[in-house]
């Protein structure tokens, strides 16, 4: 039997007093974990080692079992389903890729849809649906073996593999962490372009706090023993840490790392000077980051910025005033 | 141990005063000799030396495959197997051979059970490396994918183990093939029996041509073996030509 939302674009996940103890151990892994995610978005679970993320994780999909409190997709409890139908319907994508070496490319993107039966025709066509949208070679890579793959490109046929059945939820284990940083930095650029598309439901887990300010629609950032310390948005948690703990886990600069959150597009600006410009002030596309254009202010020297458009048209001036007033205001009034 | 010590004990297989000058000599290869007998004394010997190694290889097989599977599921199993098969594996042959007689008696049989014992431990330890050498990180992905366990032996463990597994068929019957000319002691056949006859004549050529023929056999089934791993691995040689 098939549920509703095995079929559904994205599913609501709901963690109802999730609690985990492993075998032999006094200390739960996660403590009393709830917290809602809306169908379609990003949480991301983050926190020190031993703070349960993977744990948490690993429960939807029951590699992990529950201990007590229960975990549901879209009202209905993972407990009840059959374990294979469950994993079937759910993307797992992990660091190491886990890529079947003896398979294909396209043999390992069509494993689910094969041990679902679907029609040959119909996984040929769906892998190279996919991998268009992963950003990968539809013509020449379905033959090739992982062995003669780049480390991105295996994270990339990884994602496509998980997606092949279309699943409404996937779960994502440090995905990108074991590539460089400027393959790293493509991958998640790619991925939420890719997510701006498909909307699934997606549960992220990692440990670098400026991945998760990015890649999450939400935070949860978890503690020591598997506690949760605070979920809110990205924006919301660099304005306002519930704690000393969140306030050390986002860093120092949690400051700049809220501005980085913003294009100049996106703030209210000092109205633009009149023709009267100065000709030697620095000028700043209008889609730079806040906190590139405070950057650029600091190595220029610079106590103010003009914010043109794609013409060159001024549209408004950034000053060290308005910076101050947009880190004074709550998350609130700074989201458009 | 050389035919020339064994020309003057016993009586030789040609009748030496009637063949060509080399037989009449009883040179060390009488090459016309071996071409027309051939036929008629090589290919049966071949044929069955064949057969038992195949069967031999094949029943070992299957045994060390059920025993590495439960072993791989059940770890405390594999000490003692391995202990039992390496027990077999050290039996020096003829006297293995010797001591089936009285149970199975001057046969084939005999023969079989001792050339399968001796495949047990090389195939048992390699198909076992095999599936524990399966990454981790395969299985959890496999895992997480919702493959049933049946599932994962045969679409994932298996294939990944099938290098090893391919190395130790390779080594087993390699090996069953030079131990099954000493089968002939007890009446088995195969190319030993040549041998064995042409050592209790002290026929040169006859002996000669045995033991190459038993070495090409070895050889030639080694690259069929090679051939057919890289035809069932493709993948494995992908691997190897971009490392």
């Amino acid at each position: 039997m098939k549920a509703d939302w095995q079929h559904a674009d994205a599913a609501e996940i709901v963690f109802d007093h999730v609690t985990k103890t492993y075998h032999g151990r006094r200390e739960p892994a996660v403590n009393d974990l709830s917290l809602v995610i809306p169908a379609g978005e990003i949480c991301v679970l983050i926190g020190p080692s031993g703070g349960g993320k993977t744990t948490a994780m690993k429960m939807v999909n029951r590699l992990i079992s529950i201990t007590s409190g229960d975990i549901t997709i879209d009202g209905q409890s993972v407990k009840k389903f059959d374990l294979t139908e469950l994993r079937r319907s759910i993307g797992y994508v992990i660091q190491q890729v886990g890529l079947f070496p003896h398979m294909s490319v396209e043999g390992n993107i069509g494993t689910v849809p094969r041990l679902m039966g679907w029609p040959k025709q119909r996984i040929r066509e769906r892998v190279r649906e996919l991998l268009d949208l992963v950003g990968l070679d539809a013509e020449n890579d379905p033959k090739r073996f992982p062995s003669a793959l780049s480390g991105g490109q295996r994270q990339r046929v990884g994602l496509a593999r998980a997606m092949a059945a279309d699943p409404p939820l996937m779960l994502m284990d440090e995905p990108f962490g074991a590539i460089d940083p400027i393959t790293r930095e493509r991958l998640q650029d790619d991925f939420l372009r890719l997510h701006r598309e498909i909307r699934k439901t997606v549960i992220f887990v990692t440990h670098d706090i400026d991945e998760a300010i990015k890649m999450g629609d939400r935070i949860a950032i978890l503690r020591q023993g598997g506690i949760l310390a605070q979920y809110d948005t990205p924006e919301a948690i660099l304005a306002t840490p519930a704690d000393d703990f969140v306030a050390r886990f986002v860093g120092a600069d949690r400051g700049l790392k809220r501005l980085a959150l913003r294009r100049l597009s996106e703030i209210e600006l000092l109205e633009a000077p009149s023709e009267a410009v100065d000709r030697d002030a620095l000028s700043v596309p209008v889609d730079m980051t806040v906190r590139d254009a405070l950057s650029l202010m600091l190595t220029g020297g610079a106590s103010s910025l003009v914010v043109v458009d794609g013409r060159g048209e001024p549209v408004g001036l950034l000053t060290v005033d308005v910076l101050g007033r947009l880190l004074a205001s709550s998350p609130e009034e700074v989201r458009m | 141990m050389n035919g020339g010590d064994l020309s003057a004990q016993g009586p030789v297989i040609p009748k030496f005063q009637e063949g060509s000058e080399c037989i009449r000599e009883n040179g060390q290869f009488c090459w016309g000799w071996f071409q027309s007998n051939f036929d008629s004394v090589f290919v049966p010997r071949i044929v069955e030396h064949i057969e038992l190694t195949v069967i031999a290889v094949g029943i070992g097989l299957v045994i060390a495959l059920v025993a590495a599977l439960f072993a791989y599921r059940y770890g405390w199993f594999d000490t003692p197997f391995t202990i039992f098969s390496g027990f077999l594996y050290t039996i020096p042959s003829l006297a293995l051979f010797q001591l089936l007689v009285p149970i199975t008696g001057l046969s084939w049989t005999s023969a079989e059970i001792a050339l399968v014992s001796y495949t047990l431990l090389i195939l048992f330890r390699n198909i076992l490396t095999g599936l524990r050498d399966v990454p981790d990180e395969v299985k959890e992905a496999a895992r997480g994918m919702g493959l049933t366990s049946g599932q994962m032996l045969t679409r994932v463990e298996l294939p990944l183990a099938m290098p090893a597994i391919m190395a130790g068929i390779r080594i087993a019957t390699v090996t069953t093939i030079s131990l099954t000319t000493v089968a002939a002691f007890i009446g088995a056949g195969g190319l030993g029996q040549p041998i064995f006859n042409a050592l209790q004549g002290g026929f040169k050529t006859q002996f000669v041509a045995s033991g190459v023929l038993a070495v090409l056999l070895a050889l030639v089934a080694d690259g069929a073996l090679v051939i057919l791993q890289r035809v069932l691995t493709p993948w494995a040689r992908a691997r190897v030509r971009t490392a």
